[in-house]
């Protein structure tokens, strides 16, 4: 009964499919290819240990370490930023606040979530850094701090929509409860809601984590640039992703500034990577309870 | 007792402050942005090209080319995705297959938006020699779309009751008839959210862009494909680090990204409007 029709059908679909498998051996594929023969003339070890990053020099070195320190720590700083806001918004949103503000409140944020980055590297280089320089009497505005504050802003909506969908799944039966034995509204939010949304919330946070390490623009336009270890969060750091995409212009196609721009993207790779598969098992593990 | 009430009131006092300080930037970004864009808006700026290296002159190619580039991606991508997505919802055999796409999707979602600047520079821009182009960026965004895309419309489609399904195939309906003739229409407007929704973050991206192709400066619109473009994101970016008349490209830039931003914003408010009228009509 089955016409050729369907059968050309199914197999569409089938074949439209294959191109996300395709797509993602795709970008895998071009990344090692550029990036794995710079493992030819530079050790792995010392990629990733040497704190010379001199790709133009003469005698080039080849060391990404101050850049992924400078990645770690504008990351960090983002997080400490975005977490306490983004959660504690989320649990006054779904807790706290009225249904008017909630109604208000929620739209507002998934909205914020689409505003591009470029925009907010835009606001953090024209606006926040020169303010902050001022203020704290800097030498310049560019540094972790300005960088952490920016990304940490741009993180908040993604940690406050994930975290209140959790938060807003955990059924109303078990605040009543909580109420029922005499638990003020602050006793039911952190002993009995936070642990029953926990892994959506820590999904959220690893969501930001993977969100932060990955953006370039931001930090392109508010970290400085400077491949140095940092001493303060006054600093000027050089994260990886921002040194992709500032140098690949320089670059000529297979020589080895190229490659080690295409290895430190390898690096990031396996970061998102495993950020996600981590991200992947909180959540399998609340799906199958 | 007074203990436990004073606690409560802090605690709430707390979360209450955290609400607070993010309203608080958003307001002080949003405002600066509206504020410094609105001084140099008008319609000079939006209907004509940059002149003398950046300084003056209006922003139009990069409107264009940031028109075409969406246009572009998405008519790639959204195809694929709904076949992709009605293949996992309503085929989805071999298991072991569907499971692959699924890892192939939630790790594409989570791939840094500079790799995939530097997939599409390797393979679309050097190896199918399409040379930094319309082609190639509007490629590279396509890809970068297509989980986004994907799993709005999964979401979407699985959200169709089983019953309409099973009355169609009960009339004698074939599967295909009735996925495209039951459950896509159904499903429509979820997709269509969903793909408004991408068509934001693909407008704004900057990363992906700027080796596949973004030019800073074109004076004239891109005659076809195989054209560099302007963009209005990586306009914005380019006003800020290059070129010599600070003072001049910072307001250009500022009204750039109110341009970028009133885009980008009124797109996802039409989606999110659309979703809020869905969930309020819906009978079922």
């Amino acid at each position: 009964m089955i016409s050729y029709k369907d059968k050309l059908f199914k197999g569409i679909t089938y074949v439209a499919s294959l191109f996300v498998i395709v797509f993602l051996f795709g970008i895998i594929y071009s990344i090692f290819r550029e990036g794995l023969p710079l493992f030819n003339v530079v050790s792995i070890k010392e990629f990733l240990t040497s704190t010379e990053w001199y790709p133009t020099h003469a005698e080039p070195e080849f060391g990404i370490y101050t850049l992924l320190l400078g990645s770690f720590y504008v990351t960090l700083g983002a997080l400490l930023i975005a977490i306490p806001l983004g959660l504690g918004s989320a649990i006054f949103i779904s807790e706290v606040a009225s249904p008017k503000l909630r109604e208000i409140a929620k739209p507002v944020i998934e909205l914020l979530a689409s505003i591009p980055s470029v925009v907010y590297g835009l606001f953090g280089m024209a606006f926040l850094a020169p303010l902050l320089r001022e203020w704290l009497d800097l030498q310049t505005g560019l540094n972790i701090f300005s960088s952490s504050i920016i990304l940490g802003m741009m993180v908040v909506p993604i940690i406050a929509s994930m975290s209140e969908d959790a938060i807003s799944t955990v059924p109303k039966s078990l605040r009543e409860a909580s109420f029922a034995l005499g638990a003020t509204k602050w006793e039911t939010i952190t002993r009995v809601v936070l642990p029953a949304a926990k892994s959506g919330i820590i999904g959220s946070v690893l969501l930001g984590f993977g969100r932060a390490i990955g953006e370039t623009m931001v930090v392109l336009m508010v970290s400085g640039g400077s491949a140095q270890i940092p001493k303060s969060i006054f600093d000027s750091v050089r994260p990886m992703t921002s040194t992709i995409a500032a140098e690949m212009g320089e670059t000529v196609i297979g020589d080895l500034h190229y490659q080690s721009l295409f290895a430190i993207s390898i690096v990031l790779f396996i970061i998102t990577f495993i950020t996600n598969l981590i991200t992947e098992l909180v959540f399998l593990k609340r799906s199958s309870r | 007792m007074i203990v436990r009430k004073t606690k409560n009131s802090l605690g709430i006092a707390i979360l209450g402050l955290m609400l607070f300080f993010t309203a608080l930037f958003l307001i002080v970004f949003l405002a600066r942005i509206f504020h410094m864009g609105y001084d140099v808006l008008s319609w000079e700026f939006i209907s004509s090209p940059p002149r003398e290296a950046m300084t003056a002159g209006g922003i139009y190619p990069a409107i264009i080319g940031t028109f075409w580039l969406t246009v572009v991606s998405i008519a790639v991508a959204l195809p694929l995705g709904i076949l992709t997505a009605i293949y996992l919802v309503s085929y989805g055999k071999p298991r072991w297959f569907v499971q692959i796409v699924k890892i192939a999707i939630n790790t594409l979602a989570g791939v840094p938006s500079i790799i995939y600047g530097l997939f599409g520079m390797a393979i679309f821009v050097n190896l199918m020699k399409m040379d930094v182009s319309l082609l190639a960026g509007s490629l590279t965004l396509a890809v970068l779309a297509l989980p986004v895309i994907i799993n709005a419309a999964e979401e979407a489609m699985r959200g169709v009751p089983h019953e309409f399904r099973e009355a169609s195939l009960a009339l004698g309906a074939t599967e295909r008839q009735t996925i495209l003739r039951v459950i896509l229409p159904t499903a429509f407007p979820n997709i269509l959210t969903g793909t408004i929704i991408s068509i934001g973050r693909v407008a704004g991206e900057t990363a992906p862009i700027m080796f596949t192709a973004a030019t800073f400066y074109s004076r004239r619109l891109p005659q076809s494909p195989f054209d560099e473009v302007m963009a209005l994101p990586y306009h914005i970016y380019a006003l800020m680090t290059e070129g010599t008349h600070a003072a001049k490209q910072v307001p250009i830039a500022y009204g750039t990204a109110l341009v970028l931003m009133f885009l980008v914003l009124s797109i996802s408010a039409i989606a999110i409007a659309i979703r809020y009228k869905i969930r309020k009509t819906r009978k079922w």
